[in-house]
């Protein structure tokens, strides 16, 4: 191995900002803020939506292979033109208004997913020196976007006049409710133990390493594996998808609020699903999983932006994952299972990031008394309100008849 | 009637109720073209918030005028006929109907034949309730996994009828007095290699979900049927038997010859979804067990009754009921001879259609996705409910 060099000045690393000031150079200085933007702009687009293209692809073939099929095969070598096929198909399609819609929202709602869900990109650090707009509060930021999509869920769903668009519509609603506060809370004790709503900080305060190669990431202490796993899985009912994908419930409600939407607006509540299922799993990535640190030092080679993109696509491989295999909660078990467990243990886990906050300086062996504190204060409340929650619920055993 | 401001206006019913709290009922009609009523079955279902205060099914949609067809049809032209009536379970409702053409025309069928029948039937209730279990998942929202794995070995299963009858689903194989075709060692064989794996899958599928916590939270305790209840609706089959009644005809009866094999008849203790589910899952694995039975000891020999005759066939005036264990529960064919060459009376007792007609009593209370999964636990087949 050559001389050590710093890995945030190596070619690679540098590469987006090079490519960036190539292009934007040319503009006068004052229009030069401009330029940058517009051009972070177009690379978002660019990438997530080939991110976009090839999750659909992914998706149905992952689930093709869990499920002894397949998956699209036909169109290019391995299926691999299936999400070109699919565009075309879509946008050509005729774009279907029931007379008796309102018009004017039911045009708005899927503007507005989609809006909502590309905007919610901006605050999201993708590399070193990689964030679109590095915000003061870009968290907070982050999060109100993300509620208005459910707003957007809720339009489409009166607007159709559909009964079965309607009743998904109340569904979101109640969804939107039921879950915006566990995903809140659960990165509130990153805030509080990162004293900083800033995405770019978040991810500051997690670089270095503990004895010389354990990350700092959030995820790697007690409460921060608490908090992630709440923040995923209040993230999966928040985009929507199995097993919280009652607004959509196929079975019951055909499409629900999708159902009466046709061709291009479809695509877009589709994409937008994606995108906002992409969004939410970089803010995992950001608020848990070091953001584009490196796992390991010897690994610090590899560009930053690479390992934000790796992290990215191994939460979304688990949202594909999942639903491959759980069946759907009922409506009154999805909000029990917010209101009863996770609003309670991301409560409780504030608690253990405030002990974790307090106890800073210990060591030796209070260090351990540290770990083993907080550890308790994790999964005690998890194992006591998983019980009271499966209460009456365990597999039977069955008698003959003689 | 003024309209409430909470539900659009226009198309959507919506009937005044003279309570503060709940506001206006909304009226749903789920179906015929629904991805969960199982075919063209509707269910008008009124619904307060998503609760389900009435639900009324709409039957007919499918109706074929099979039982007046069967009246205007030689005994022998309504066989292919009873294939489409449970399209799922072609070889029982042939069995059924060849029960009651014998009986009324006094045939005895060859021992290697009745083999056959039994082998036939348990392999035709191993499919269904693959299928129902797989279909009751999907109901759930399992997003398919469990229902690809299913109809994995329900293909199997659909193969081996296509190589003995030459038709997958509609076998069109028993006749009254036997079999059409004989099985081959080789078809034997085939069976005796699906039925050595199917404890294998069955062990694999109740893996993948039957301890899943959402299966059980939404199928514990939702849509319960009590025994007396049951019995009174004259449910049968698996829903009777998850009701807690241990009524099986295969031992009631004993008709065929399910005398000679030892199985056991499991019932539910709650009736609810749950064991609707559990009860079918267990019946398959004691199907493995007569197939095992079955196959060891099938005898060689003839597969018709010699005095048999098939075209032309007139019995003396007189009225049968032929009846077995169908995977859905009773299926039973009623016919009256007047000596002609067509039954002068031909009537069907469906369990789809029975089992069915307590569907209100068990989703009334229940909300608009149970009323989803207690239908697909009801197991019905709209080629049989409508006829």
């Amino acid at each position: 191995m050559t001389a050590p060099i710093n890995p945030a000045d190596s070619l690679l690393e540098r590469a987006p900002q090079a490519l960036r000031d190539l292009v934007t150079s040319h503009f006068p200085q004052p229009w030069r803020w401009f330029a940058n933007g517009l051009l972070a702009d177009v690379a978002i687009l660019a990438v997530f939506g080939l991110l976009f293209a090839a999750l659909t692809l992914a998706e149905r073939k992952i689930l093709g292979r869990v499920q002894n099929r397949p998956g699209p095969n036909r169109t290019g070598p391995f299926g691999l033109l299936q999400p070109i096929a699919d565009g075309i198909k879509m946008l050509s399609k005729e774009d279907i208004v029931p007379r008796d819609a309102d018009h004017l929202l039911h045009f708005l709602a899927p503007v507005t997913l989609l809006a909502s869900a590309i905007m919610a990109f901006a605050v999201i650090p993708y590399g070193r020196n990689l964030v679109p707009v590095d915000l003061d509060a870009g968290v907070l930021y982050f999060f109100c976007v993300g509620a208005t999509t459910e707003l957007a869920v809720f339009m489409a769903g009166w607007s159709s006049h559909n009964k079965y668009s309607l009743l998904a519509a109340m569904r979101a609603l109640a969804q939107l409710i039921s879950y915006e506060l566990p995903l809140l809370l659960s990165w509130v004790p990153v805030v509080m133990i990162s004293g900083t709503l800033s995405t770019t900080g978040i991810v500051a305060a997690q670089s270095g390493w503990r004895w010389g190669w354990m990350p700092t990431w959030h995820v790697f202490t007690p409460w921060g594996l608490a908090g992630f796993i709440i923040f995923m899985v209040s993230a999966l009912a928040e985009s929507n998808r199995s097993p919280f994908d009652l607004p959509e419930a196929e079975s019951e409600l055909i499409a629900g609020h999708l159902t009466e939407y046709s061709g291009c607006k479809y695509v877009f509540f589709f994409m937008a699903e994606y995108f906002g299922m992409t969004a939410l799993s970089g803010m995992a990535v950001t608020l848990f999983l070091g953001g584009w640190h490196a796992p390991l030092p010897a690994l610090e080679f590899i560009p930053s932006y690479a390992w934000f993109g790796i992290k990215l696509i191994s939460l979304l491989m688990g949202f594909i994952w999942i639903r491959a295999t759980f069946p759907r909660l009922r409506m009154d078990q999805l909000t029990r299972f917010a209101w009863k467990f996770l609003v309670p243990l991301a409560l409780i886990n504030l608690a253990t990031a405030a002990f974790w906050s307090l106890s800073f300086g210990w060591s030796g062996p209070m260090l351990a008394a540290r770990c083993g504190v907080a550890l308790v204060l994790v999964i005690v409340p998890f194992v006591l309100l998983g019980r009271r929650l499966t209460a009456g619920l365990a597999p039977r055993s069955y008698a003959y008849a003689t | 009637m003024t309209p409430s401001p909470l539900v659009p206006t226009g198309g959507a019913t919506v009937r005044a109720v003279n309570d503060e709290f709940h506001g206006d009922l909304l009226e749903v009609s789920m179906g015929p073209h629904h991805p969960s009523t199982h075919g063209v079955f509707r269910m008008v279902v009124t619904l307060d918030g998503e609760r389900i205060t009435k639900l009324k099914p709409v039957l007919g949609y499918l109706h074929r005028n099979h039982e007046k067809i069967g009246e205007s049809t030689s005994y022998l032209g309504s066989m292919p006929y009873t294939d489409r009536l449970d399209y799922l379970n072609a070889m029982t409702n042939n069995w059924a109907y060849a029960l009651a053409v014998e009986r009324l025309g006094g045939l005895s069928v060859p021992e290697r034949a009745e083999y056959l029948r039994v082998i036939l039937a348990e392999l035709s209730r191993l499919q269904n309730h693959v299928c129902l279990a797989g279909f009751l998942l999907q109901d759930t929202g399992a997003s398919g996994t469990p229902l690809m794995y299913a109809f994995r070995e329900r293909e199997k299963i659909l193969d081996l009828f296509e190589a003995l009858s030459g038709s997958r689903m509609m076998c069109n194989f028993q006749r009254f007095g036997g079999c059409r075709t004989d099985a081959s060692p080789a078809w034997l064989a085939q069976v005796a290699a699906l039925v050595g794996g199917f404890g294998r899958f069955l062990d694999e599928f109740e893996e993948l979900i039957t301890g899943n916590e959402i299966l059980m939270a939404r199928t514990q305790g939702v849509g319960v049927l009590k025994g007396p209840a049951a019995v009174a609706a004259g449910i049968t089959g698996p829903m009777l038997r998850a009701a807690g009644v241990g009524y099986d005809i295969r031992k009631v009866d004993g008709y065929g010859l399910y005398p000679r094999f030892t199985f056991r008849v499991p019932i539910g203790a709650h009736g609810d979804t749950y064991d609707r589910y559990m009860i079918r899952i267990l019946e398959m694995r004691e199907s493995i067990g007569i197939l095992e039975q079955a196959l060891r000891d099938i005898p060689a020999g003839p597969i018709m009754d010699p005095k048999a005759k098939l075209r032309g066939f007139r019995p003396k005036p007189g009225e049968s009921y032929g009846r077995i264990e169908g995977p859905k529960g009773e299926i039973g064919f009623y016919l009256i001879s007047d000596g002609s060459a067509n039954p002068y009376r031909y009537r069907v007792r469906p369990p789809s259609f029975v089992n069915l007609t307590v569907l209100e009593d068990l989703c009334l209370g229940h909300t608009i996705a149970d009323s989803v999964v207690i239908l697909g636990s009801i197991d019905i087949v709209l080629g049989e409910v409508d006829r």
